[in-house]
Order: C-alpha cells, then structure tokens, then sequence
C-alpha cells in the first residue's frame, strides 16, 4: 500500500449552534479543509455520522452534504459505527489513497444534536436496543457500572475520575474550538449533578453540534502541498460484544486492546514511543480505562494517572490535550476527525498553549458504544 | 418497543428461555443463531435458573423519555446461576442498599409502555434475596 498523508484540516466551533443547519456544519468544516489543504478538487469523500436519521431526520447524508459543498458527481458515502464513526471514516479514506483508487480523499465527520430530538434515547442506539436499553439504561448508566465494577476492582475513587474531568477542562480552555473554554474545580465536579451514580454531570461530555474534515492524499502528492508532511503510520480497528453485560470483563475493553496492539505492530511502535494522544473520554471513566486498554500503565492505574498528573499536558503521556470530549464538546459523528485535527496541529506545532513538546507521535483513539467498536489512528511529523 | 418485535421475543422476556449450543456448551441469552465460541448453530432451547448475583449496577437518574417519572431506579448486570450474564432493572430495593455481590432473583414485572399504542411491555427485572 501506499504512503499517505494528512495536508489540511478544518472544522467548526463545537457547541450549541442553533442558528446552522447539519449542511452549514458541515459545508463549514469541509471547506475549511479544502482550503487549508490547498487542493485544487477531491476525488472522493467520506463523512461519520453516527445518527442524522434521528437527531434531525436526515439519511442519504453522503449526497446531500457532497451536493451543498459543491463536490457533484465525486463518489460521496456516510460511515457509520456510532461514536467512533469519525474515526472509521477516516479510515477508509486512508484505505482508498493507501490502494491507489485515489489520490486526495475528504474525511469528515458531522452531528447536529440540539435540532430537538431525544438525545439520551438517540444516543442509546448504539447500545443493544433489546436488551440493554429495554430495562431503561442509558449510555452514562453503561459506564457508570464500567465505574462501579472499576472501583470495586482497582480501588479507583471518586476524586480520581474528577481529576480527569479538571485536566480536560484545563486542556479545553486553551482550545478555540472547544465548547466549554472554561476551566472546572475539583470541588464543582464532585459537587455537580448526579446523572447516574457514581457520574456527575461534570464527568459526562456535553451534548453538541459541530463538524471536522480532513484530506489525505498519497505522500507524492503532499509533497507539492506541504513541507509539513504528517504522515498516517497506522490505522487499525476491532469489535467487541454490543452487550457490556456479555463481557467477561466490565473493566478491560477488548476492542481497545485488540485495536491498539494491531496499530502499533503496524506503526512498529510501543505506547513509549507514543508522544500524546486524543483518546474517547465520553466519560471520565472511559479515559481512565482507555489510558490502561491503550498500554500506557499496567491495569487500575488509569485514575491514579490522572491525579498525579501523568496524562496532564506537561506529564509522560498528555491525554486529551485539545480538552477531549469532555470539553472541546463531542458531535459525535465529528468526534473521531476532530481528535485527528488535534494532532495534526500537535505535529505541526501548531498547538499554541496547549502544545506539547517534542511532539513527533501521536494516537487517537475512538470508540462506539460501550466499547462496543473502536478506531485507532497513529499520525507522525515526518 | 415496537409490538411485532416486542411480541417476537415474549419466549425469552416472559419465560427466559436460552439457547445452549450442542457443539461447545455455550450458554445464549438472548438465544443466538451462530454460537459466538465455536461457530456451530445447532442449539437446545432451556430455561434459565432466575437466580443469580449482582456484578454490577447503578442508578438512573436521569433517563430517557420513555423512563420520565420513573426516575431514580435502579439497573444492574445479573449473572444467573447457569452463568448466563444480563442487563436489568433492580425492583423494590432502597437505593442506598445496593452492592456489587448481592443475591437477587429474576421476577415477572411491567417494563414499560409503548408509546404510540400505550401498549403494556412485560419482562424481567431482579429483586434482592
């Protein structure tokens, strides 16, 4: 396969953008990208959308959104694999150059939330509609009993998983995109609304409207672009049982691990070689776990990590530097993109306040459901 | 739920019926056409011991809006005795109660109700021992 390339990146504000349409989102984000690439035309594009259907009635989203960017006829096509929808699109443009059917790609990724539908319950699709969301489950009531089963576990505590929480606000309120550009205490985490116990509202990630885009092109064509190449040294994904309850362990996500060890035998790296990463905190919880899955500390230390700063933007591993879920905000479908933006601008030195030093590898990690899919890409400044 | 398929799985919801695959043992519940450790699909039907324990659970508090009014409940993940594992309501407990390795059994009660017909949605849910 070919080498490929990321050489321009573009997405929108993350928040509540009542006065735009899921085509402004994402017309936005696109164009954005296009111009930054500074490409002339795309060859094809794919776009992550976890729920259009639902959150505003919308499918056929690959059409409609290659129509209103200007882009007919090219081949235009949604992806979807839940949250980690961004992040499986992007995949399969990275396929489509690394084969030679094409030589510049669009990924996008795009979700409008706040048109008026039922979130809690659009969200909950990703789960077993049948047998999970049936008894009234909802997604943050999914990894509170991953927290539950976490604590009774490894001893994980409450100010651990808030600890999270305070860095990625801390990381956010440097991000101009972020939704949340405010830093949060310990004391307001702790102290903020159950959702589903042992999750406050301040450990879930918001509800948002937003859209990313990148291109990727064949390392030939970067060339003629950029001088700053980043490279796509390794994609890889796994499945695991749509079900939590079907799992031998609520702790480990296999798919997280099969994914990771499959990304970094095709990068040939190991987690030390990992300079930062964007991973899925759709929950605190989900960071701690994820920090583990990924190799970056042996098992039940993904909360003492937090608290000692080790993932902090000055620490061994800066997790969620770009504010991660929790703050930059998470339309979903845009989620996986938007964490591959972050480090493009990383590797880039791009970062402003929130650049960590000597960035040269990075991961992002983007997981649908309750771990029940995930996508891991690994980029580096060549 | 949507009736035909509400009505499609009352054998499992009303009586907990699984599937145990012949070729490796496996034990599926909901039952399964493909077994998902051997790869057979030849499987007898069973019923499920109801009782169980308590691996898991929390407390909804904010739910979706089939569940408005309902809230605060609880949910948990149940492993019966045939080491079949599920997702389920936990009835007629004081929330504060609940810990990870209680003793609970499966129970015959309403889940909910769909919403266009307002048909009754029977199933399910565990209560402590």
């Amino acid at each position: 396969m070919r080498e490929v390339a990321v050489i321009g990146t573009g997405m929108t504000q993350f928040g509540e953008l009542w006065g735009k349409s899921i085509k402004d989102i994402f017309v936005e984000a696109a164009s954005g990208a296009i111009k930054n690439a500074g490409v002339e035309h795309i060859d094809s594009m794919y776009v992550g959308s976890m729920s259009s259907g639902l959150f505003v009635g919308q499918e056929h989203l690959g059409a409609i959104l290659a129509d209103y960017l200007g882009q007919n006829p090219i081949p235009s096509t949604r992806v979807e694999s839940a949250c980690a929808s961004g992040g499986a699109a992007f995949r399969a443009a990275y396929f489509e150059v690394a084969s030679g059917a094409s030589d510049i790609v669009l990924a996008g990724g795009v979700e409008k939330m706040t048109d008026g539908a039922d979130v809690t319950d659009s969200l909950a699709t990703a789960a077993d509609q049948e047998y999970e969301v049936y008894q009234g489950v909802t997604f943050p009531g999914l990894y509170a009993m991953i927290a539950n089963s976490h604590m009774h576990e490894y001893g994980t505590t409450r100010e651990q998983l808030a600890a999270i929480a305070v860095k990625n606000h801390k990381n956010g309120a440097n991000n101009p995109n972020a939704q949340f550009r405010k830093p949060v205490s310990l004391e307001q985490v702790m102290n903020s609304t159950l959702v589903a116990d042992p999750l406050r509202l301040l450990d879930c990630s918001p509800v948002s409207d937003g859209g990313a885009a990148v291109i990727l092109c064949s390392m030939d064509v970067a060339k003629k672009f950029t001088d700053t190449i980043v490279k796509v040294k390794a994609t890889a994904q796994a499945s695991d049982t749509i079900a939590l309850h079907t799992r031998k362990s609520f702790t480990t996500l296999n798919s997280v691990t099969t994914a990771a060890e499959k990304a970094y035998k095709m990068a040939d790296v190991t987690p030390k070689d990992i300079n930062f990463a964007e991973v899925h905190d759709c929950f605190t919880i989900a960071e701690a776990v994820v920090y583990e899955d990924l190799g970056f500390c042996e098992k039940g230390c993904g909360g003492p990590a937090a608290e000692e700063g080790r993932t902090a933007l000055e620490g061994e591993t800066p997790l969620n530097t770009s504010g991660g879920l929790k703050s930059k905000g998470h339309p979903v479908g845009a989620t996986g993109i938007a964490q591959i933006i972050e480090l493009h601008e990383q590797l880039t030195g791009q970062a402003g306040k929130r650049q960590v030093k000597n960035a040269n590898i990075g991961l992002a990690q983007n997981m649908g459901g309750s771990g029940a899919s995930c996508v891991i890409n690994i980029l580096e400044a060549k | 739920m949507i009736s035909p398929r509400y009505h499609r799985e009352i054998p499992q919801r009303y009586r907990l019926e699984a599937g145990k695959c012949k070729g490796c043992g496996y034990v599926s519940f909901p039952p399964r056409l493909v077994c998902p450790e051997c790869g057979k699909n030849d499987f007898d039907l069973f019923k499920l011991d109801n009782e169980g324990k308590l691996l898991t659970y929390t407390i909804i508090r904010v739910g979706s809006d089939k569940f408005v009014g309902k809230t605060p409940f609880a949910v948990g993940i149940v492993e019966l005795k045939d080491g079949v594992k599920l997702t389920t309501q936990i009835a007629d407990v004081n929330l504060d109660e609940l810990k990870i390795g209680q003793q609970v059994k499966l129970v015959f009660r309403k889940i909910q109700d769909e919403g266009k017909s307002g048909l009754h949605c029977y199933g399910y849910k565990a209560i402590l021992i």
